[in-house]
């Protein structure tokens, strides 16, 4: 099996620029640039520092390579991109895309992604993604000419799908299932998150309102001065610590937040087998009907109603030279619906396998990556505890000095 | 230490951790010097045609053969309490008299008897009569023996004797004329440093009160939403196989740690905000002191522009002048012991509170992160060695 991507070439999105241009409708914007690195990875291990290769992207040029992604390979689940806009904010954060806080998560959330597609065994090796890592000219247009966005299934097809299929594979019902669940109690743990954060800010925050009391305080005491003016620089700090270990909670809302995505991509999946299933089904049922039709003209007996039997019958019988006619055009057609309805039951089977065997991979990627996040946030929570004992243990001995 | 676990034996129904009633008893002298102890508990209601009202069962024991008998219990309300104070401000008016609770909280307040607010002011009213009891002049005051003992119907009647409304106005009409004159400019420098000082502090002490209030609220909201946090990883660990455990740990060391957030905000409420409350009102009542000690002055100054104006009545004059000259000298020997009383008293509640605090503090972030550390070794032990050595 050929190494992944990911093992021949190392990618990083290293900056992000802010540019000035003008859009579709020649109206001026601004928008940022990410630029992408991209070095062989053999020719470090020699010893060499191999030369890196660059180009500047924005998001919605990620955005059409995992759409083309998602149509061209409807059985994988599609690693997400990060959030369009900031949401799950807590006050201090800001929603502003341009925000630089908000664009450095986006640039690792980016990076991450094309990470994630380089070391997929089946992605990988698609020539528009190697392309949209080193190509930097004509890309879109590599893009746009294999005609993806022709192949899309329509919403309303897949939409009808879903509500019509009779007999899906019960596994992708209990996956499309599970990935509902995900998505309600992740964006759930966000939202609260967001709201602890905010609240957590506050109570070290206003801490610091001790620090310049105490000094002024400290002024008109004699024995106490000392201690209360080095209590209150200790509360200083504690109100200050605050700050860095909320940007670290954040990296891990975003790790959070990248299966929160990652559940659509899920459903999407599950909405592709529907849509062949279903397809399958009607086919079937087609040719069904098709069969019946031609037993009946054949035998002459009339086991369902139809408008045109009655019309037939109201308005005088076909002669047997017609009837021979429509039985040959129902057999050819029956013999086409048959060699159809085969290959479409391969192609189900085909996808259900393949899907299948990609959310089994996926499965084991997010039991590890959310074993690890969760384990990164008690690690957090440590240092942060760790932190406060030595702010407190510093005030108490400046307290038990007044 | 014995002695104070005696203390505590006679008051079965006061819910006091030994490190608050290191608080309220033992503020200077050893405790095994103390010959009256006094409790305040048992709020009761009381509805009358008139009006409702709170009473407090004041139970005091002592070995004083001042007192008849070794042990009394006696109900009051908070009509009494005042009654009290205004009799000691009177009779000692340059001593620094122990802040009672308010008569009632503006803020917040739908009924004016709910249980918190009494609870709060029981407490207060028991360090206040306590706060009496270990003051070296006012723990023999007349008055405070005859609340601590009289039945109901005597203190009335004895609330009855004395110097009468009129005479009290009468009080105030020439302390007001006296202040006109102010006594501020003959002030000892010592009684004007005390103002100077009294004056920040009381701003410093004020902006403290809002501040530990706000740390208050915050840390009660942040409680608010981590009661939520913890279920919600619970919940999602129903959809999961794997990370079932994992997010059940997680799910409960958030739960163990809110409840270590709900002991800090507790510990917060019951010392340093109440504390700082008692300082809040001592500024006051400090201002007062030295405002009654200046009207004292004032009536000696007075005299003395009197005596260089009238010279017919020189005698008397002078003879007034000397007792005046008295009474300012034992005013400001009174305040003056009292005041190093006070700040050695505030310099030790304010060093046991913080202290307190940052105990608190300690024990929360001691607490969680031993939940958290437990969960970390419950997660990494069949974790690769590789990941193992990362996480550290």
């Amino acid at each position: 099996m050929e190494d992944c991507l990911s093992k021949k070439i190392e990618i990083t999105v290293s900056e992000a620029e802010k540019r000035t241009g003008r859009n579709a409708m020649n109206m001026q914007e601004t928008y940022t640039a990410y630029l992408i690195e991209t070095r062989a990875v053999e020719s470090q291990n020699e010893g060499q520092c191999s030369p890196v290769d660059s180009l500047w992207r924005r998001y919605s040029e990620f955005e059409l390579l995992r759409n083309y992604l998602l149509v061209t390979f409807p059985h994988i689940v599609v690693p997400p991109l990060p959030e369009k806009r900031a949401d799950f904010v807590w006050h201090k954060l800001s929603a502003d895309n341009m925000d630089p806080d908000f664009v450095e998560r986006r640039r690792i959330g980016l990076e991450n992604f094309l990470l994630r597609v380089a070391s997929h065994p089946v992605l990988c090796r698609d020539n528009i993604f190697y392309s949209f890592l080193t190509q930097e000219s004509g890309w879109k247009e590599m893009v746009n000419e294999t005609g993806f966005q022709l192949k899309a299934d329509s919403r309303l097809k897949a939409l009808n799908a879903t509500f019509r299929v009779k007999n899906p594979d019960k596994r992708f019902t209990e996956l499309k299932h599970y990935s509902d669940e995900l998505q309600s109690v992740i964006s759930h743990l966000l939202r609260v998150r967001a709201r602890v954060a905010d609240r957590l800010y506050g109570v070290y925050k206003v801490h610091g309102n001790y620090g310049r009391v105490f000094s002024e305080w400290s002024a008109i005491e004699k024995e106490m001065g000392d201690g209360l003016q080095s209590a209150g620089h200790h509360m200083d700090v504690y109100a200050a610590s605050i700050d860095d270990i909320l940007e670290e909670e954040e990296h891990y809302a975003d790790q959070l937040k990248e299966y929160l995505f990652y559940a659509e991509a899920l459903r999407a999946v599950c909405r592709k087998h529907e849509l062949m299933q279903y397809d399958l089904e009607m086919a079937a049922q087609d040719l069904t009907s098709k069969k019946q039709q031609c037993e009946e003209l054949a035998t002459g007996t009339v086991r369902t109603f139809s408008l045109k039997g009655m019309t037939s019958k109201l308005f005088g019988q076909e002669n047997p030279e017609q009837r021979e006619a429509k039985i040959k055009v129902l057999e050819e057609q029956i013999q086409e619906g048959e060699e159809q309805l085969k290959s479409k039951n391969l192609e189900g089977r085909d996808f259900v396998k393949s899907a299948w065997a990609d959310i089994e991979r996926f499965k084991e990627q997010k039991n590890h990556d959310l074993k690890e996040a969760l384990i990164s946030y008690a690690v957090m929570q440590i240092s942060m505890c760790k932190k406060g004992i030595q702010v407190w243990t510093n005030a108490k001995e400046c307290f038990s000095k007044m | 230490d014995a002695s104070l676990a005696e203390a505590n034996s006679f008051s079965p129904s006061m819910p006091t951790s030994p490190a608050s009633m290191i608080n309220q008893y033992k503020f200077e002298e050893e405790p095994e010097l103390r010959d009256l102890f006094i409790t305040v508990d048992d709020p009761e209601s009381h509805i009358t045609a008139i009006e409702t009202f709170i009473t407090y069962r004041v139970v005091t024991k002592t070995s004083r053969s001042e007192f008849d008998s070794s042990e009394y219990e006696v109900r009051r309300r908070y009509q009494d309490f005042l009654w009290l104070k205004s009799k000691l401000e009177e009779a000692h008016p340059t001593l620094i008299i122990p802040p009672l609770p308010e008569k009632f909280i503006m803020k917040g307040m739908v009924e004016r008897f709910n249980d918190e607010f009494i609870e709060t002011r029981r407490k207060a009213l028991h360090k206040f009569l306590n706060r009496i009891a270990d003051h070296p002049t006012l723990t023999f005051n007349e008055d405070f023996k005859i609340f601590l003992t009289a039945q109901a119907w005597e203190l009335s009647s004895h609330k009855k004797q004395g110097p009468g409304l009129l005479s009290r106005m009468g009080q105030t009409v020439r302390a007001v004329a006296s202040s006109v004159r102010g006594g501020v400019k003959n002030r000892p420098e010592m009684f004007t440093e005390m103002n100077d000082y009294m004056e920040t502090f009381s701003q410093k002490i004020n902006v403290l009160d809002k501040i530990a209030h706000r740390i208050y609220k915050e840390e009660r909201e942040y409680f608010n939403e981590m009661k939520e946090y913890g279920p919600i990883h619970t919940l999602w660990s129903a959809s999961e196989e794997d990370i079932a455990d994992s997010l059940k740990g997680v799910a409960s060391c958030i739960d163990r740690c809110c409840k270590a957030t709900e002991k800090r905000m507790a510990g917060l409420s019951e010392n340093l905000l109440p504390i700082i409350h008692e300082y809040v009102l001592y500024s006051e009542i400090l201002m007062g002191v030295l405002k009654r000690r200046d009207l004292i002055q004032g009536e000696l100054d007075s005299k003395v522009d009197a005596l260089a104006s009238k010279r017919a009545e020189k005698d008397a004059i002078t003879e007034e002048i000397g007792k005046l000259e008295d009474k300012v000298e034992c005013a400001n020997n009174a305040l003056k012991a009292d005041w190093e009383r006070w700040k050695q008293n505030m310099q030790y509640d304010m060093r046991s509170a913080f202290t307190n605090v940052a105990e608190n503090n300690l024990h929360y972030y001691e607490e969680c992160l031993a939940t958290w550390e437990s969960f970390l070794t419950s997660q990494t032990v069949d974790l690769h060695v590789e990941e193992d050595s990362e996480d550290q």
